[in-house]
């Protein structure tokens, strides 16, 4: 497919008086992994929902494999579909078992078959290091499990594009490494993605570009070893200088 | 000062405890005696007591009443079972509509509404009245007019308004991150609504709902008022036939034989969450 997957073209949103996003342009290329990083508050949540049509943008376009997903006559049903999304606080369903959480959406929404579709879940579990756990609870799991289990959830449906908000911010920080390795195991084989994330070191690894957001703007975007060691912006520079201060880059 | 052996220090540590536990335990037997007994002594020595004995505890009553109640009370147990398959139906019917945002649904919604301000609203001896007398005087064609099916409707009403009302607190206290999980993996809101909240409202709504059906096995009494012979009807013209109130106990009885059990499965449900949450 040439062009990009995903393009975001002067998206904006306010909530009541307060501007949200603000002319957002973006664009991800397949394969590629993009870093929203920025204060909280600066709209990475925000956009990561708007691209997933959970909240609705007020100006702009968002293209998913070069067609209008953002427009009234699309069918946002059939657009989640085409992606994967992780939230920070996990949002498993605690009702069900880590197995059927993985395959609700391959059995309910893409009518997999469900023998095809346990299989299928349970090798994605042993991958993600959740082997024999198939039929546990989620709130027998510890944070970071959940967190692998929601990935795989996301995953398990053959997203075309991921959205990862914040995955590791609700993780103590002994938990946060064995969820990385998924995303970055996601990343080798090819997964576009877009990943909200206060893990400076880790978007410097696993992103092809850093995007960093201010006030609902994208003030600064590049390669990571250009936006996080040597940022151009004042308000980048301030960003990380404090995040540094708080021992967290 | 010397330091006492680890060993030591439990042992003592659990000898306190076990002499606390006793003391415990003592105390319960002797208070309870001291409460149930100076109810039991008071009310034995009234001046009234030999008639209250008479009128209320006659075995003899008891026994020639008791058969025929029991009789009636199977059309008690009939009504509520059928009665509560029909609330469950139709409260979460109602749930629905008025959880639901659709445009198209507004009229249905505002009916809903009212619906359960109405019949919550108003006393079910009022609503068994009006059902069981008012509709049968209408004369319209196709009106039943049996009394059972009638007051059973008006039970329905009264009882699926309140229902309705637990159902939508349900769903409404799921939150609505399960909703966005929901769709983001591709689900249509009907399917979230289907397979994420329902599930999990219905779980979380289920001690208010057997509460409310505890309160339903008793209130089938109430449906006496048109006729009906079932327990409590029998065990009124048993108790007018020989001026004695026996029968009214033995039927108590029976309401207490179906109430009883399920206020039991409502702890045991009701403990079972509190240990999953």
């Amino acid at each position: 497919m040439i062009g990009p997957v995903l393009e975001i073209q002067g998206v904006t949103k306010a909530f009541g008086e307060r501007m949200v996003l603000d002319g957002i342009d973006l664009s991800v290329n397949e394969h590629q992994a993009i870093a929203l990083i920025g204060a909280s508050g600066s709209g990475k949540s925000t956009l990561l929902r708007c691209v997933a049509l959970l909240t609705e943008i007020d100006d702009g376009d968002i293209l998913l494999d070069g067609g209008v997903i953002t427009d009234p006559s699309v069918n946002p049903v059939d657009v989640r579909r085409r992606l994967g999304v992780v939230f920070q606080a996990y949002n498993l369903f605690p009702h069900m078992s880590v197995i059927d959480n993985v395959i609700l959406g391959a059995v309910k929404a893409q009518k997999v078959d469900r023998r095809e579709a346990r299989e299928r879940g349970r090798a994605l579990l042993d991958r993600f290091g959740l082997g024999g756990r198939e039929d546990d609870k989620p709130d027998q799991l510890s944070g970071g499990q959940q967190q692998r289990v929601a990935l795989a959830r996301a995953f398990a449906t053959q997203p075309r594009l991921m959205l990862l908000d914040e995955v590791t911010s609700a993780l103590d920080p002994e938990l946060v490494g064995d969820v990385l390795e998924v995303v970055r195991d996601l990343k080798k084989e090819g997964m576009t993605m877009i990943l909200a994330t206060h893990e400076m070191s880790f978007a410097r690894e696993v992103a092809d570009r850093v995007a960093f957001l201010h006030e609902g703007r994208i003030v600064e975007i590049g390669p990571p070893e250009q936006v996080l060691v040597e940022p151009k912006r004042p308000e980048t520079q301030r960003f990380l200088r404090r995040l540094l201060a708080a021992g967290r880059a | 000062m010397t330091r006492a052996a680890p060993g030591e220090r439990r042992a003592a540590r659990e000898k306190a405890k076990l002499a606390r536990s006793r003391r415990g335990q003592a105390i319960a037997v002797i208070s309870t005696i001291v409460v149930f007994g100076g109810a039991a002594a008071i009310v034995l020595n009234s001046s009234g007591w030999p008639v209250v004995q008479e009128q209320f505890f006659s075995p003899e009553a008891f026994k020639t009443s008791f058969p025929r109640i029991l009789e009636g009370f199977w059309l008690d147990i009939k009504m509520f079972m059928v009665i509560e398959v029909a609330v469950l139906i139709i409260g979460l019917l109602i749930a629905l509509l008025r959880t639901t945002g659709t445009a198209a649904l507004f009229p249905m919604r505002m009916l809903a509404a009212v619906y359960c301000d109405v019949f919550r609203g108003t006393p079910v001896v009022i609503l068994i009245y009006l059902f069981g007398f008012g509709l049968p005087a209408l004369e319209l064609s196709g009106v039943p007019k049996d009394p059972i099916l009638l007051a059973g409707i008006a039970l329905t009403m009264a009882y699926s308004a309140y229902v309705a009302e637990v159902f939508r607190a349900g769903i409404t206290s799921i939150h609505q991150t399960q909703t966005d999980a929901a769709l983001a993996v591709g689900l249509t809101r009907v399917q979230a609504l289907r397979y994420v909240v329902l599930p999990q409202a219905i779980r979380r709504v289920r001690p208010p709902i057997l509460n409310d059906f505890i309160s339903l096995q008793k209130d089938v009494a109430l449906v006496s008022i048109l006729g009906i012979l079932e327990a409590f009807k029998i065990a009124q013209i048993e108790t007018n036939r020989d001026f004695n109130y026996t029968p009214l106990i033995a039927a108590a009885l029976l309401y207490l034989v179906v109430t009883i059990p399920m206020a039991r499965i409502l702890d045991h449900i009701t403990a079972r969450g509190e240990i999953n949450s």
